[in-house]
């Protein structure tokens, strides 16, 4: 009944094209958005903001950045979280050359050599297809991580040979270094995820949208449909790698505060695949729904035997940690190639038509 | 259902409005030939294509048909000959450039993207069409919507000439098989070309289904003015549909002529009974 | 100039200079090569039958060699070890036909590599959780395998070949010439190789899917353990070990995911070339550890002017 949307009527295509053609999920979002902009920062603990709520939005951002390569240009990558650091280590050098600079513009530029980088390793995607490009991401994974080590200009010649995020102050508040509130960082983080998904929905929903789900259907039949193959692949590493470049600057200014050369390592690229997995390939939402699952397996991990007063070695939770997602991938798979964004657009269905059964 | 919208909604497109007079040619091939590795696919072919005219292309399994199609829209390279498509001479070129100049197809095994909607696969068959690039895209609303609109507007034009209306939002992957011919000839016709290549257009169809496609065929041809080339095996669609008829064999030519004279051909019938080369 | 000459003479002139230690390093590539090799080998063998990328050959490397050692530690003589983790390996490849690959049949082929990623991370947290993370000591010695070492004196010089590495050398040899034995020749080889070229077809004849994918892991299941073995005996037995996964990956790429011949030669080729490149250049010229990525980028090279890999048949692409 809730879902009701008999009655809602388009007269025209532009209605047609709104961004929740239905009431409900627009009251839906509605009552997201409230929550993730004025309930969770009024109720969150310093906890909550830093083991959920600000990795789980830069994670989020990050498999977006994945999804829209993979899921919707088809174009598989494992070399995520080198691209991340590529974001990282240039937002690291531009404010340390530029101390004026905003850091909201310092991040965003920041993207910007990441996605120069993806498009350099685009390049042979037109001749290297499937699994021999994933492999191909691999060379800037492993090429890439072991540059951050070696070139010592990136991290300003540190004995550590690790990046330490400086005070970054914005309009007078600080927003980024060891002062900074965690409150602050969050709706900072808030603000980016928000923009950048937004503009991710309408560059998948239109012309460029189609041209990758149909590089990633059929590469033959959309070259012969009049797609520049080229073109539209270097577009989606371009945009891509862009994002995951900004979800780079984001994961060590805004969260973690320092980073070494192996935080960037394929680890890191895996946990980004999975969390687009398991939410979805294809889709937006999946990779908020995916974020929100990994990130917050571990916390519930924790509290689940501490609840019950069971002391439980944390390197045990860790190994179950893992094989459960490890179960969880397959299971997602078995069950919902299509992922959690899948299990919802499903259940979505069946509350528009309940309480029939079609 | 009788459509008084199809004269007034779909026009001839932009591309199809060439500037060449019915019955002048559109499309020469000449002394086409393609290999691979060691294998000749087509030795030495030539034909022409008239505007507005239904062109068949027939011959036995193996004849080089299919491969002939790939060379005309620039999927293949063949190794001699030339090809002069609306007055322009080239030896080929990439395929979406062919679609640039108003070449569109269908696929004997059909080439639709599986993931997406009807609608959708529809719409992409527009993508060279339209031009608001990313920046307006990810903006959405200003000229990229008015853009997606004014597209949508001639899309759906071919969903009701198509009579798919109903499939509109459904997955193509989950279409049965005469319905996924109906949406791939609706993503073809999306391209508003001047020349429409169909691989088999019928291949694994009934009677009913066949009829409507014929239908379409000849609708597109006439209303639109289409100049139609079509590779089809059943004979009596092919004689009913086509002005002139082309057979090849064993990537020759071996016939080309209005419908009786090449169903009177020795040749051709030497061919289709099988005789001792 | 300098820099020119540093990278095209002088590395050249160090390798005339000092043959022997050139000849020494060669045999560090040479065995490195042949465990990229090995592991590419249980990869070609599940992608020839059953179209799937199996991230997880190099991961079932690991488990073999940690099931081995752990069953060891907990009392069982090294020589009753090897069949029980067989065993092991065996049930193994059973429960991951029935509980993955079953319900997935048909599935594009991205699913199935990505399920082949949940393998490896169940797997991981699965072989830790019960082995323990630390680093163990390979039982060489339970196992008879021989560990001194020859020196020979070629150009008046040193090189010296430890007799592990020249049993693991000689031992993947006869594995290789066994399975190919096995491929060509029996009834299951050649029902193995028919289903990697049709899947309908081969079920058609009356070839049963899932006896020969348990059959096929099980193979990859015995080559890992050969694997892990051999390397566990260079370097010890964790998960850290999982580096040599992805080293298989570039040695697929340049041999192709069919090729059992270019498995082979890419792998030699690949362990060869990136000793030489990290001692020649990498460390000289790189500040070293090139070892990470040379193989990646080396395949890649070659790939942008091979699409197929060396070894890989030229692809006439159709509609």
């Amino acid at each position: 009944m809730l879902y009701r949307i008999t009655g809602q009527f388009k007269t025209n295509y532009r209605s047609d094209y709104a961004l929740f053609p239905v009431r409900q999920d627009m009251f839906l979002l509605a009552v997201i958005l409230f929550f993730a902009w004025v309930v969770f920062p009024l109720m969150a603990s310093e906890f909550a903001f830093q083991t959920l709520l600000i990795p789980v939005l830069i994670y989020a951002l990050a498999a977006l950045g994945l999804n829209i390569l993979t899921g919707y240009a088809g174009q598989l990558s494992l070399g995520t979280g080198a691209f991340m650091g590529v974001g990282a280590y240039a937002c690291y050098k531009l404010v340390t050359i530029f101390p004026d600079l905003n850091l909201m513009l310092a991040i965003g530029f920041s993207g910007l050599f990441s996605a120069a980088i993806g498009l350099a390793f685009g390049l042979p995607s037109l001749r290297i297809k499937g699994f021999y490009l994933a492999i191909a991401t691999l060379a800037a994974q492993f090429f890439l991580v072991w540059l951050f080590e070696k070139w010592s200009w990136l991290y300003n010649y540190n004995a550590s040979g690790a990046i330490q995020v400086p005070t970054i102050d914005m309009f007078g508040i600080t927003v980024a270094g060891p002062t900074a509130s965690s409150m602050v960082q969050y709706y900072f983080v808030l603000f980016i995820v928000s923009v950048i998904t937004l503009l991710a929905i309408n560059i998948t929903r239109g012309r460029i949208g189609r041209m990758w789900k149909a590089v990633r259907d059929m590469d033959i039949a959309a070259e012969l449909v009049g797609i520049n193959l080229l073109r539209a692949k270097l577009i989606a590493f371009g945009v891509s790698s862009y994002i995951v470049g900004v979800s780079g600057a984001l994961f060590v200014f805004l969260w973690r505060g320092a980073a070494e050369p192996n935080l960037f390592d394929i680890p890191l690229s895996f946990r980004i695949l999975f969390i687009a997995i398991i939410g979805g390939l294809g889709s937006i939402l999946g990779n908020f729904l995916g974020a929100i699952l990994i990130i917050a397996l571990p916390v519930i991990l924790n509290i689940i035997p501490e609840a019950f007063g069971v002391e439980v070695d944390s390197s045990l939770l860790e190994h179950i940690n893992i094989m459960i997602i490890g179960a969880l991938i397959i299971a997602v798979l078995i069950i919902e190639p299509h992922g959690l964004a899948r299990i919802w657009a499903v259940i979505r269905e069946k509350l528009i038509i309940w309480p029939f059964p079609h | 259902m009788n459509q008084p919208s199809i004269q007034s909604g779909i026009q001839a497109g932009v591309r199809a409005d060439d500037g060449i007079e019915k019955g002048g040619l559109l499309l020469q091939v000449d002394n086409i030939s393609l290999s691979f590795g060691g294998v000749k696919a087509i030795s030495n072919i030539s034909f022409d294509v008239k505007k507005g005219e239904i062109r068949a292309i027939i011959g036995p399994n193996g004849a080089g048909k299919t491969s002939m199609l790939n060379v005309i829209n620039g999927f293949y390279h063949p190794q001699e000959g030339k090809i002069t498509f609306r007055g322009k001479e080239r030896i080929s070129m990439r395929p979406h450039e062919a679609v640039g100049q108003g070449i569109a197809r269908t696929f004997q095994n059909v080439a639709l993207f599986k993931g997406m909607s009807t609608l959708d696969n529809i719409m992409t068959g527009r993508s060279e069409l339209m031009k608001k690039n990313m920046f307006w895209q990810m903006l959405w609303h200003g000229p990229a919507l008015s853009e997606e609109v004014e597209h949508r507007t001639r899309v759906e034009d071919i969903i009701d000439f198509l009579e798919i209306q109903h499939i509109r939002r459904t997955p193509v992957g989950n279409l049965p098989y005469g319905l996924q011919k109906r949406v791939e000839l609706g993503r073809a016709l999306a391209m508003e070309p001047s020349l429409l290549l169909l691989d088999e257009p019928m291949a694994g169809m009934n009677l009913e289904e066949k009829e409507d496609m014929s239908r379409f065929i000849i609708e597109v041809n006439q209303q639109f003015g289409t100049t139609i080339a079509l590779i089809e095996h059943d004979m009596g669609v092919v004689m009913d549909l086509s002005d002139r008829i082309v057979v090849l064999d064993y990537g020759k030519k071996i016939a080309d002529g209005a419908p009786e004279e090449v169903r009177n051909n020795q040749d051709v019938i030497d061919a289709y009974l099988g005789v001792p080369h | 100039m300098d820099v020119l000459h540093k990278i095209l003479v002088a590395p050249f002139i160090d390798m005339v200079a000092a043959p022997d230690f050139f000849m020494q390093v060669l045999w560090e590539g040479l065995v490195s090569g042949v465990l990229y090799a090995l592991i590419a080998l249980g990869f070609v063998l599940i992608y020839k039958s059953s179209r799937i990328f199996n991230f997880a050959q190099g991961i079932m490397v690991v488990f073999a060699a940690l099931t081995l050692v752990g069953l060891h530690e907990k009392g069982v003589p090294a020589l009753l070890a090897v069949p029980l983790t067989l065993v092991v390996m065996f049930v193994l490849a059973v429960a991951i036909e029935r509980v993955v690959l079953r319900p997935l049949v048909n599935q594009p082929d991205v699913i199935l590599f990505m399920a082949t990623i949940g393998i490896t991370l169940f797997l991981i947290g699965f072989g830790e959780m019960i082995f323990g993370g630390e680093n163990k000591v390979m039982i060489t010695e339970q196992l008879m395998i021989p560990t001194g070492a020859f020196t020979f004196e070629p150009f008046g010089g040193f090189l010296l070949i430890e007799q592990k590495d020249l049993t693991a050398v000689v031992g993947a040899g006869i594995l290789v010439l066994v399975l190919l034995v096995f491929l060509n020749r029996s009834k299951m080889g050649r029902a193995i190789r028919a289903l990697g070229d049709d899947h309908q077809a081969a079920l058609s004849v009356g070839i049963s899917l899932s006896t020969i994918w348990v059959l096929v892991w099980f193979i990859a299941g015995i080559i890992a353990l050969a694997t892990g073995i051999v390397w566990g005996a260079r370097a010890g037995v964790s998960f850290a070990l999982e580096v040599i996964a992805f080293k298989a990956l570039p040695v697929l790429m340049l041999g192709g995911l069919e090729s059992v011949t270019g498995a082979i030669v890419g792998g030699l080729a690949i362990g060869v070339l990136e000793k030489l490149f990290e001692i020649y250049w990498g460390q000289p010229l790189m500040g070293g550890n090139t070892e990470t990525w040379f193989a990646f980028v080396f395949a890649l090279i070659i790939l942008l002017f091979r699409p197929q890999g060396l070894f890989g048949e030229k692809i006439i692409e159709r509609v």
